[in-house]
């Protein structure tokens, strides 16, 4: 049960604790290279969920993502499809991200309940952010009402404890219109933003994640992989026991995937 | 050479897409201050891709592998000017490019084809004209030893070949050269070996009566370089001078002419105090300065390492490199300890000159010949290990910045990595039959002569003479190479290799000498894959290419490793066999034997020098206590302190590094609500599950350089406090030195350094801190053109790390809650000498700080317990600009008011309210505790001096009684953050 597909190649470097967060949600982490699974793309029909994490794969050369996703879209594409068909929830923090909207798996298509059989060309992107610099802090976020996406509806949020880290250069986050960002905002497939005054990048819509139209792909910017304990808050050392009842909101995502899973697998 | 065609494709945002790239080179340009500036500048990508591939191909590459199809645009050739002046920047040949070689794969496995690619990055600038925007190019966009600058965009038919250097066996006669001769030879030859040692390198071969061949006198250089052999910290020493207590000290003899005679400098300090405390009870040191990194145990299960490394000349001539090697390097060590540690953490500590001090336009003193900007330097260090610990995935977690003038042509910057095990891969040994198999990078031309160019001293020409000694590293190949290694230790059935260690300063030559100095090995050089055709077998053995460990393999696990490394696209080749009959190092190439050496003489031939130490004290500087600077208030001294560079926030650097990267950092590096205070220590978790924590620290106290003893006294003393402040245990706090001196052929600055290890010896055994590992860099100085030379200030830097029993008792230094009170541990001395305070009133000649560490000790054990009982909210160390600045960071860091009284302050005699107020006295701690934990806390503190200081507020302002100081938080907060905010 849980069983998760961690995907890593060179440069990934998040994987251990990308796992490490599924695990404590009650899933069974497994990572796999990416060489392996481009060798046999049928590997991944075997997982309930997976995880492409954070990094800078093959030194983000280029720009962030585009080398992996360029070789997922062209060998991977069918079997991501295959997954999101059965239910499984896929979590793309970062460099996931970047190479989740470069491979064609976000915004995604298939409004119309099928999914594209080729690879759609990107319509969003992850920019150099607007300083132009590296940036890793922690961040406000917010959890729209509305959204549909399986990993962050319903998470719980307290004053102290509605934030995430963000460690990256390139996270601005573009639609390719305008229209396109309302498109997304009404269908519920913005899954995090930055808090108004707390935008670290200069995302548009302070945008800081998104989902696909399923709801179970989730690409954000922000690492809830690094906030599953209360001692990785960054400043725990302040906060009271009412402040630290509970999950962690890092960790409520993941406990969220692992029990759609565990549904769509009874179902 | 190819015969398929070159193809160039450049990118650039469309217009009115965001485009931060040219809006940060319009900045850079800026600064540089040509006239006329450029009104505008536009930056572009440039790829050159030879490939067999068609128009059409190319057109559908740069679509979709090369443009953002929602931001960019491209172009096919070269776009038309687009400004009033034009500059491109490539690599030179042979200079890795990390982006070109991930495009290539990308062809390779999209498009089946093989593509030779290259980088740049064009530039377009409006309102400058051509020789102004070569100006700005190569004081900011590009650097002369790695790039060539190009005026019209850079489209060439072929890629230049590197040069081929023939195998044939050079052989050097040396029998008939004189003393002259052998010195002309160790200089041009950039052997950088004395007298002594190319007099016994002459006998050894006189013995074998046959004249030496190059590669083999290149080994003896590589393996006798300083920066390898530490041959002075090694030597015999006879020292002049004061030393205290000096006829008790292991190792040292009293002469009968008073002079001071030390047999092993490193035994007999550093290393004496760590055996002297092993044989009193200390049983968690592992395996110390024997490996590439110190190892302490964790728990029942674990064991942490801990290495800094110094990359202090690299970086001087190509700071971007220079530091990212340098942290890449530092990284490897940890790879290469025991059977391999996981790094987990990473450190850096960068001096430098003061950026408003120099200049080229009259405003401050001229920059000397050959010396980079500070400014440059800073910001180029910063990106380098930003950008290699970044892909590496280590959270780059503590650091200091210290500026100091004489930094300007020798710059240093230490990098540190920390990593974890499992306490059965603590140790690892070569054994007879072994494969020598090479993993990781290829081997290039690029950082030959690396390890006796870090053991020379820098001139105005070093950068032409030395510039392929400079790396360019690429973290990726180290990031695959980490995680096929760490997989290959894991195997279920055992690791599958016995010993391994990193290709660092001599590349193969050391770590193959190393590895095989009991054993002697065979090497088949053209074994080695190498990054372009050509090289001669000396430049292979000696290339300090980066990202490649030595690993020694049993045989029947070179087939399971080689599947291993296939999966993580990880280069591997068997380099020979460790075990000779005779124990020698036999270098073939081909059928050609190229070299064959003794290990006994490579290892133990090198001669043994006795050097001259002097210790003259310093002729009181005078006293200048009078000056208009003395008037400063008390509130405007403490806004200057807090703009001090030494001092200001960091947080334009560590907010550029990934500090949260892996999920174990517990305590950060900026503290607080805001997020703005300055931690003391950061604190991560080893160990997935356990609440067992590491803390890591540094001190340094270049002020007290006057007295070296005294100034390593302070340096751990200071690395002790900030660990001990965020509740690591000091009797589980292991240290390393890291000594960086001006030229020890100076028999002054040699006592120096005399003076600094006796110092680190009574501070580690008045702290029981055990020294675990340790490096020096000893050449640091600068000879201008015009012949003078800039000698560092000897910087000593401490740094350490402790074990925090349960990190759910960690403290950070933010002020917590209003009401609480303010008390000072430990005594203030009025010693201003070497205080920031008479840094910045230009006040010179009072009295040097005399640490206690006897007192420190005590104050560090009993701080402790009273965290531990969980009796306080926040602890913080005031050392650099004492009290009222760490108040003052603690109140910022909190987001609350704060009001000090400092004739309430603990002192060892009547302190003038400036000392009280900024004295940098050693083994004090400042804590917040609540009123209701006052008596408790007392009573933690029997026997150790301390006293309320103070109070937290809601108000945000900060007051000072006996002071006219009355400050807003805000204003404060401004000064402290405004001076580092690039």
């Amino acid at each position: 049960m849980g069983k998760t597909l961690i995907i890593t190649t060179a440069g990934i470097n998040c994987d251990r604790e990308l796992a490490e967060a599924f695990a404590l949600a009650g899933a069974t982490p497994e990572s796999r290279h990416l060489n392996e699974l481009m060798a046999d793309p049928a590997i991944i029909d075997a997982y309930d969920l997976i995880g492409i994490p954070g990094g800078f794969s093959y030194g983000d050369a280029v720009a962030a993502g585009r080398v992996a996703a360029q070789l997922m879209r062209h060998a991977l594409y069918p079997a991501f499809v295959r997954a999101i068909e059965r239910g499984v929830p896929i979590i793309a923090p970062c460099n996931g991200f970047q190479i989740a909207v470069q491979m064609g798996l976000l915004p995604g298509g298939g409004n119309d309940g099928v999914l594209p059989s080729e690879p759609p060309a990107a319509t969003v992107t992850l920019a150099v952010n607007e300083s132009a610099r590296f940036v890793d802090r922690w961040t406000r976020i917010e959890i729209p009402a509305e959204t549909r996406c399986v990993w962050t509806r319903g998470v719980t949020l307290g004053d102290e404890t509605s934030l995430l880290p963000v460690a990256h250069g390139e996270g601005r986050f573009i639609p390719q219109s305008s229209a396109l960002l309302a498109e997304l905002e009404s269908r519920g497939q913005v899954a995090v933003r930055y808090a108004a005054d707390d935008n670290p990048n200069g995302s548009v819509g302070a945008v800081a994640g998104i989902c696909d139209p399923t709801g179970l792909v989730l690409g954000l910017m922000p690492h809830p992989e690094r906030y599953t304990r209360w001692t990785q808050h960054p400043w725990w050392t302040r906060l009271n026991a009412a402040d630290r009842a509970g999950d962690p909101p890092g960790l409520q995502m993941f406990r969220n995937a692992v029990t759609h899973a565990a549904r769509c697998a009874a179902v | 050479m190819s015969q398929d065609t070159v193809h160039r494709v450049e990118i650039r945002p469309r217009a009115g897409a965001p485009d931060p790239k040219s809006d940060e080179a319009a900045r850079e340009a800026a600064a540089v201050g040509v006239a006329p500036a450029p009104t505008r500048v536009e930056h572009a990508s440039v790829y050159l891709i030879q490939a067999a591939l068609s128009p059409a191909d190319i057109e559908e590459l740069a679509r979709t592998l090369l443009a953002d199809p929602v931001t960019d645009e491209f172009v096919i050739g070269a776009a038309p000017p687009r400004g009033d002046a034009l500059i491109e920047v490539h690599p030179l040949p042979g200079v890795t490019d990390p982006d070109a070689e991930a495009v290539e794969l990308a062809i390779q496995t999209v498009l089946g084809v093989e593509a030779v690619v290259r980088t740049g990055r064009r530039f377009d600038f409006t309102d400058t004209d051509a020789a102004g925007a070569r100006t700005i190019a190569e004081r900011s966009f590009a650097n002369p030893v790695i790039n060539a600058i190009h005026d019209t965009p850079y489209h060439p038919d072929d890629f230049p070949a590197a040069a081929t250097h023939p195998a044939s066996v050079v052989e050097v006669p040396l029998d008939d050269l004189d003393d002259t001769d052998l010195e002309r030879l160790s200089r041009e030859g950039h052997l950088f070996l004395s007298l002594e040692e190319m007099r016994a390198i002459q006998a050894e071969y006189r013995r074998l009566g046959r004249p030496p061949r190059e590669i083999e006198l290149e080994t003896l250089a590589q393996t006798w370089s300083e920066h390898c052999v530490h041959k002075t910290l090694k030597a015999r020493i006879r020292y002049e001078g004061d030393l205290p207590n000096a006829a008790s000290r292991p190792g040292h003899t009293v002469n009968d002419d008073g002079s001071i005679t030390i047999d092993n400098l490193l035994a007999s300090t550093v290393a004496a105090a760590t055996h002297e405390l092993m044989a009193d009870g200390i049983d968690w040191c592992l395996s110390v300065f024997v490996d590439n990194a110190g190892v302490i145990a964790f728990d029942d299960a674990h064991a942490v390492c801990f290495k800094v490394e110094t990359h202090n000349h690299p970086s001087a001539i190509e700071p971007y490199g220079g530091a990212a090697t340098g942290i890449g390097g530092c990284i490897r060590d940890i790879m290469g300890t025991g059977l391999g540690a996981r790094p987990i953490a990473a450190t850096d500590v960068f001096c430098v000159a003061r950026p408003d001090a120099f200049s080229r336009d009259g405003s401050g003193r001229p920059l000397p010949a050959g010396c980079l900007h500070p400014k440059r330097i800073l910001r180029q260090v910063v990106a380098g290990v930003r950008d290699y610990g970044n892909r590496m995935g280590i959270p780059t977690l503590g650091g200091a910045v210290w500026f100091d003038d004489d930094y300007v042509g020798n710059p240093l910057v230490y990098c540190g990595c920390v990593g974890v095990m499992p306490r059965r891969f603590v140790t690892g040994d070569a054994r007879p039959g072994d494969r020598i198999i090479v993993l990781g990078g290829r081997t290039g031309r690029d950082g030959i002569h690396g390890a006796t160019f870090s053991s020379a001293e820098l001139t105005d020409t070093h950068a032409d003479e030395f510039s392929h000694a400079v790396q360019i590293g690429n973290p990726v190949t180290e990031k695959k190479t980490l995680d096929a290694i760490l997989e290959a230790r894991d195997e279920p059935a055992g690791c599958l290799f016995a010993a391994i260690t990193d290709c660092g300063a001599g590349g193969f030559s050391s770590a193959v000498g190393e590895m095989g100095e009991t054993l002697g090995a065979t090497v088949q050089l053209e074994n080695a894959p190498l990054k372009y055709a050509g090289l001669s077998p000396t430049e292979i053995w000696i290339s300090e290419a980066q990202e490649r460990m030595v690993l020694a393999v049993p045989p029947e696990n070179t087939t399971r490793l080689r599947e291993i490394c296939d999966r993580h696209d990880v280069e591997l080749c068997d380099l020979g066999v460790f075990g000779t009959d005779e124990r020698e190092l036999i270098l073939r190439y081909r059928e050609l034997e190229v070299g064959r050496l003794p290990m006994t003489f490579l290892h133990e031939g090198c001669p043994r020098a006795t050097r001259s130490a002097r210790s003259t004290p310093p002729a009181p500087p005078e006293r200048r206590p009078g000056g208009g600077r003395l008037r400063l208030s008390t509130g405007d001294a403490l806004l200057e302190l807090l703009a001090h560079p030494n001092i200001a926030s960091k947080r334009w650097i560590i907010r550029q590094y990934d500090h949260e990267v892996q999920g174990r950092s517990v305590i950060k590096p900026l503290v607080g609500p805001a997020g703005e205070g300055p931690g003391d220590a950061a604190v991560v978790l080893p160990v997935t599950g356990s609440r067992r924590g590491l803390a890591i620290a540094q001190g340094l106290a270049t002020g007290l350089r006057a007295d070296p003893h005294r100034m390593a006294l302070a340096a751990i003393d200071e690395c002790v406090r900030n660990l001990v402040c965020v509740g690591a245990d000091p009797d589980r706090i292991a240290i390393l030195d890291n000594f960086s001196w001006p030229s020890c052929s100076d028999p002054e600055s040699l006592g120096s350094l005399v003076r600094a290890a006796a110092g680190c010896y009574d501070g580690a055994m008045a702290y029981r801190t055990p020294f675990i590992s340790g490096k020096d860099s000893l050449n640091n100085q600068f000879t201008t053109e015009d012949g003078r030379t800039i000698r560092i200030p000897p910087t000593l830097l401490i740094s350490g790390f402790g074990i925090v029993p349960d990190v759910e008792r960690c403290v950070t230094m933010d002020a917590k809650t209003a009401g609480s009170l303010l008390i000072m541990v430990g005594l203030t001395t009025p010693a201003l000498g070497g205080s920031h305070y008479e840094m910045i009133t230009g006040v010179t000649g009072s009295d040097l700080p005399s640490p206690d560490p006897a007192a420190g000790r005590a104050a560090a054990v009993a701080v402790h317990e009273a965290i531990r009982a969980g009796l306080v909210r926040s602890a913080h160390d005031p050392s650099e600009g004492g009290l009222l600045v760490a108040a003052a960071e603690m109140a910022i860091g909190g987001g609350l008011g704060v009001h000090v009284d400092t004739l309430a302050l603990p002192v060892t005699e009547t302190c003038p309210a400036v000392a009280a107020c900024f004295a940098e006295t050693s083994g004090r701690y400042l804590l917040e505790v609540g009123r209701d934990h006052l008596n408790d806390l007392s009573a933690t503190l029997a026997g150790v001096p301390h006293a309320i200081v103070g109070e937290f507020r809601t108000e945000p302002s900060m007051t000072v009684s006996g002071a006219d100081v009355d400050e807003s938080i805000a204003t404060l907060t401004q000064a402290w953050l405004g001076t580092l905010d690039w």
